[in-house]
């Protein structure tokens, strides 16, 4: 009896071993990439449709979140095989990463209530909302009522580009400003409160918010593209040296007229 | 052969007790290694009382945070303490039995909903009302506090109950023989005999309202400045760590760690409290 439930104990510890095994071997056939949340979506389904596309390319295609600098990290010290990055390099990123390519661009909306009177602003008044040199609607032509600011979390891609394109150099956004963790949350605060104002992708602006004109020029991808809208960002893959087998095949089905078409479909602007 | 099972059992126990308890020192020891190096780069007192929080500019500052976990857990100790006490009086004194047997089921469920929905649920109703009717952006200390009070009642509740119930009879027996009413015997023999039970109760509804979360993130809107009124956003300890985790590395990450240290400290010296309340009255 004592011995049939010893041997049955050693059969679960060998099961689990052998999943762990299994598991580890399933875990070299894949590539991993990793980076911006805000490219994350889009590459997820790139990869699916790759995937779809290539079934026999002999690996299947892991991504992974964590961040535009967290994943130029792990494409620097190799856990990644590419990492995605939403913004520029940094000069010492851009010095250890030998390889960048351009996906696609990423309009950058800066989007209030549809019933906010106001909806065009410049750069500059953009920027004094959000460091608080303004702080009432009525300053701009809207209503009397504060402005609540909302702005993303720090490390946030979404965030270094506005504060790239929008506050500059020497100026901050102000602490006081409501901080949310995604676009989604961003949208659904504003959609919510008539007197707010945040920053989200393009692609991401829905019927429930109203994108703001930019000194006269609507927000809208054909602006992006003729360069009169400036709002706008890189999506960025990059890797320590040209990347070969599936992943070279996957930047090049990116770069594809399909992968293109797909990127447009989902919002974004072909480069 | 028998006495060295006996000893092998007790030493089998003993291990796996140890494995529980080393939980709690390998969290201790983890948290400590990597937060301690970014508290003394900037130094305790820059650290704990810096007013201002940039971790692009390299600045890490939590004293808006810490008053941010106080008057969100102070505020949730208001909206949940008169609510839960004068429940659990009515579960242990007034409630007929069927009715008892409605309410405590329901307010374990209470504890058992997870805390995103009390976050989606404070986003839906409470942000709005309050951005309606008082002002602001919605996203406050006053949400927070509200969601965190309807959090915090069932650790309230379920305690406050349990050391009314567990006064001897006879204090209440002997008050009412002496002609008290009800609700004089209540007020001036078992509350103040249940004292101490009742204080244990609070601080452990504490301790859950400063460690909280998910539901914080939700309606207490982040901002990193030092609030002015009860209407307006701010961070808490649990908060920043939670919001910025996802993106942080480097010498950022360790800030949060050192965050994860302060809000250690603090829930260890509020369970110490509690403890020792509880110690107090057993003795």
């Amino acid at each position: 009896m004592k011995h049939i439930r010893k041997i049955a104990i050693i059969k679960i510890l060998l099961l689990a071993f052998g999943m762990f095994a299994a598991c580890n071997g399933a875990g070299n056939s894949a590539i991993i990439i990793a980076g911006s949340t805000s490219v994350q979506p889009y590459a997820e389904i790139l990869a699916e449709e790759f995937e779809r596309l290539y079934p026999d390319a002999g690996a299947a295609i892991n991504i992974q979140g964590g961040g535009s600098a967290a994943g130029l990290m792990a494409a620097e010290n190799g856990s990644a095989e590419l990492g995605m990055s939403s913004r520029a390099l940094k000069a010492e990123e851009a010095a250890r990463l030998g390889y960048v390519v351009e996906i696609a661009k990423d309009g950058l909306a800066i989007i209030v209530h549809p019933d906010n009177p106001v909806f065009d602003l410049s750069l500059e008044e953009i920027r004094k909302i959000y460091t608080r040199e303004i702080t009432n609607w009525s300053e701009l032509g809207g209503r009397d009522a504060q402005i609540h600011i909302i702005a993303r979390e720090e490390g946030s891609g979404t965030r270094s580009a506005f504060e790239e394109l929008v506050i500059g150099k020497g100026y901050e956004i102000s602490p006081k400003a409501i901080v949310q963790a995604s676009n989604g949350a961003v949208r659904m605060l504003v959609e919510n409160d008539p007197n707010a104002i945040g920053f989200i992708s393009l692609g991401l602006v829905n019927d429930q918010v109203k994108a703001l004109r930019l000194d006269g020029v609507a927000a809208t991808r054909e602006n992006v593209i003729n360069g009169t809208y400036c709002l706008y960002r890189h999506f960025l893959f990059a890797a320590i040296e040209e990347p070969t087998g599936v992943a070279k095949q996957f930047i090049d089905f990116i770069l594809s007229s399909r992968g293109q078409e797909l990127l447009i479909h989902e919002g974004l602007i072909p480069e | 052969m028998k006495k060295f099972k006996e000893k092998l059992s007790g030493l089998a126990f003993l291990v796996l007790a140890l494995s529980s308890i080393s939980v709690l020192l390998l969290i201790t020891v983890f948290i400590v290694v990597q937060g301690a190096s970014s508290i003394g780069r900037e130094g305790l007192l820059n650290f704990v009382f810096g007013m201002k929080w940039a971790p692009s500019q390299d600045i890490y500052g939590i004293f808006p945070m810490i008053v941010g976990t106080l008057s969100v857990t102070l505020g949730a100790a208001i909206v949940g303490v008169p609510i839960g006490l004068c429940t659990s009086i009515f579960l242990a004194e007034f409630a007929p039995p069927f009715l008892r047997n409605i309410f405590r089921p329901a307010i374990q469920l209470l504890a058992a909903i997870p805390s995103v929905v009390y976050g989606f649920v404070g986003i839906l109703f409470v942000v709005p009302f309050i951005r309606n009717f008082l002002g602001g952006p919605g996203l406050s200390i006053l949400a927070a506090s509200i969601v965190l009070g309807v959090m915090i009642l069932p650790t309230v509740i379920s305690i406050c109950e349990v050391s009314l119930l567990s006064l001897p009879r006879q204090y209440k027996e002997g008050a009412l023989a002496l002609g008290l009413t009800r609700w004089q015997s209540i007020l001036h023999v078992q509350l103040p005999a249940a004292k101490s039970g009742i204080v244990a109760a609070i601080i452990l509804g504490i301790g859950r309202a400063v460690g909280e979360t998910m539901a914080v993130i939700m309606v207490v809107g982040n901002a990193t400045a030092m609030p002015e009124s009860i209407l307006d956003s701010v961070r808490t300890l649990t908060t920043n760590i939670g919001i910025e985790m996802g993106y942080a590395f480097g010498e950022h990450q360790e800030a949060l760690f050192a965050t994860g240290i302060i809000l250690f400290v603090m829930i260890m010296i509020i369970n110490g409290l509690a403890q020792s309340v509880v110690r107090r009255k057993s003795k």
